[in-house]
């Protein structure tokens, strides 16, 4: 009994740190804005800042299933649904950023219809929004079979994430490399543990 | 629809104090604070100008100087393009002091009849300093208004005196990757040293300029000391900085950036709100410094809104094809 309830309040306590921690990017930002401290071009900072938040979220709930894998505790299951709406929250702020910070609302259709770095990052969220969506225990119910398959759409919109960040490359890759790295680690782990079958939808039976 | 707006640190012309004046009270206020600090507290004294740099000798050029406002100091020298020194806009202002720009030389050849290895003081001493406030407009579409020192490119020129078969002047920035860490990163895509090229009558333009200073003193490390090119009417990247060698060519030279995706940067580089960028679009820029909440954009003009100075130089050229 006694240790049941030490067990929720370090599950509470757990929470309210990942809450806390994945908040840091995003509180960096306003003291960044409140001391004026972002340089001439604050709008493309707090763009960018956005969406490496965005994407480094995406990359800390993919490690959640490889985690449990090589720890052994499920307890790490229990932080990746709110990881998850994180990375998607990011994902929002830093699209809005775009929108207000960057092009002003101006030149939309062009952007979202001819510049291919902006369409892999607009697909990249489009497919994380069914996932936030069917991210509540009911919405798990009602999905059914069919959530597991649904939520897989996190390797493709980390994938085209990834794109999306090196597309906008102009010289250096550095960075893209090492995320490439983990994003190819994080996906590899799977296709190997889980067979190469397991990263395609389940058949009905 | 694109409506124009008046940014919102904006002056008119009218409200903006004369340098003179400017100076002249800061010299008045600092007497003024010394003496009454020497009367009162000692230790409150504190140097009025604390910009690093050498103070130059130079004077105006209205006739080439747009009277748009400049962008304060900390945003010129705190975000830049330097690759040398790193990718990230805030690289060059951390890391450029690795460079070490003094003594500095410039290697002359190729089609001259002065070639050799010039002091950088010798390479600049008959020529008197200009200020020139020109707009950069780099080709990721931002841009900013730099009131540059220095001398017209052509004048330097002049003095190397090119023979009939230099058709172009080609230019190269500093290879030390023991000062550029930018230069020791494994996965960049620039073969170093950085080149750039003119033709040779666009070096000749009066607007092309070999900058050694900004805002009245000597560059920062991070805006290309000691010595740069400065083309207001090209994209920022023509304008190569911490320059080493300069060679007369027959043959038109390659740039880095044409090295690396010839067709996203081609030699001429002009400004161009016609010409797309593959990735994106030149028809509108964004005026540094920025607010936060709200984008600066204005219009990008053609040549940079120096046309009147540089259209001549490129007649009958497909500017969609030689871009």
């Amino acid at each position: 009994m006694a240790s049941a309830v030490t067990n929720k309040w370090r599950g509470i306590a757990g929470k309210c740190l990942v809450f806390g921690l994945a908040l840091l990017p995003l509180g960096f930002l306003v003291a960044d804005i409140i001391n004026a401290n972002l340089g001439p071009d604050p709008g493309q900072v707090i763009t960018e800042a956005l969406g490496i938040a965005a994407f480094q979220l995406l990359l800390v709930t993919l490690a959640i299933t490889p985690l449990k894998k090589v720890t052994g505790w499920s307890g790490w299951l229990r932080y990746r649904r709110m990881l998850g709406l994180f990375a998607f929250f990011y994902a929002a702020l830093h699209l809005l950023a775009f929108l207000q910070l960057i092009l002003g609302w101006m030149d939309l259709w062009a952007t979202f219809t001819k510049r291919p770095y902006i369409i892999a990052g607009a697909a990249a969220f489009l497919a994380m929004v069914p996932l936030a969506i069917t991210s509540t225990r009911r919405m798990m119910k009602r999905t059914g079979r069919w959530w597991k398959p649904l939520h897989r759409l996190i390797y493709p919109a980390a994938i085209l994430a990834w794109v999306h960040f090196l597309w906008q490359a102009r010289s250096d890759i550095t960075e893209m490399v090492v995320y490439a790295v983990i994003l190819a680690g994080l996906l590899v782990v799977r296709a190997r543990w889980f067979g190469v079958s397991s990263l395609v939808p389940l058949k009905r039976t | 629809m694109f409506i124009k707006q008046r940014p919102s640190w904006s002056v008119p012309e009218s409200e903006v104090t004369p340098e003179s004046v400017y100076l002249n009270r800061r010299k008045f206020m600092t007497g003024a604070i010394a003496s009454a600090a020497a009367l009162s507290i000692p230790g409150l004294v504190r140097a009025e100008d604390t910009r690093p740099g050498t103070v130059l000798d130079y004077k105006a050029a209205p006739q080439f100087s747009t009277d748009e406002k400049p962008a304060p100091y900390d945003a010129i020298t705190t975000y830049n393009n330097f690759y040398e020194f790193g990718t990230g806009k805030q690289d060059p202002s951390r890391y450029a002091s690795e460079m070490s720009v003094d003594p500095w030389s410039v290697e002359v050849e190729g089609e001259c009849a002065n070639p050799g290895k010039y002091a950088l003081e010798g390479l600049l001493k008959p020529h008197q300093y200009q200020e020139r406030i020109y707009r950069l407009r780099c080709v990721e579409a931002w841009s900013m208004v730099i009131p540059w020192v220095g001398v017209p490119l052509a004048e330097v020129i002049k003095r190397l005196e090119p023979n009939s078969d230099a058709k172009f002047v080609y230019f190269e920035t500093l290879n030390a990757p023991e000062q550029m860490r930018g230069q020791r990163s494994l996965f960049s895509t620039i073969d170093w040293p950085y080149r750039e090229g003119l033709r040779m009558d666009e070096a000749m333009n009066e607007l092309s300029f070999l900058a050694v200073g900004l805002y009245g003193k000597t560059l920062p490390n991070q805006n290309g000391a000691p010595i740069r090119l400065v083309v207001p009417w090209k994209y920022g990247f023509k304008s190569i900085k911490s320059i080493v060698r300069i060679r007369f060519m027959k043959e038109q030279p390659k740039s880095s950036w044409e090295m690396i995706a010839p067709s996203e940067y081609g030699f001429y580089a002009n400004v161009n709100p016609e010409v797309d960028h593959p990735r994106w679009s030149q028809k509108m820029e964004r005026r540094l410094p920025s607010g936060v909440f709200r984008p600066n954009w204005i219009e990008t003009e053609k040549f940079n809104g120096y046309g009147e100075q540089v259209a001549g130089l490129y007649k009958g050229m497909d500017l969609s094809r030689y871009y």
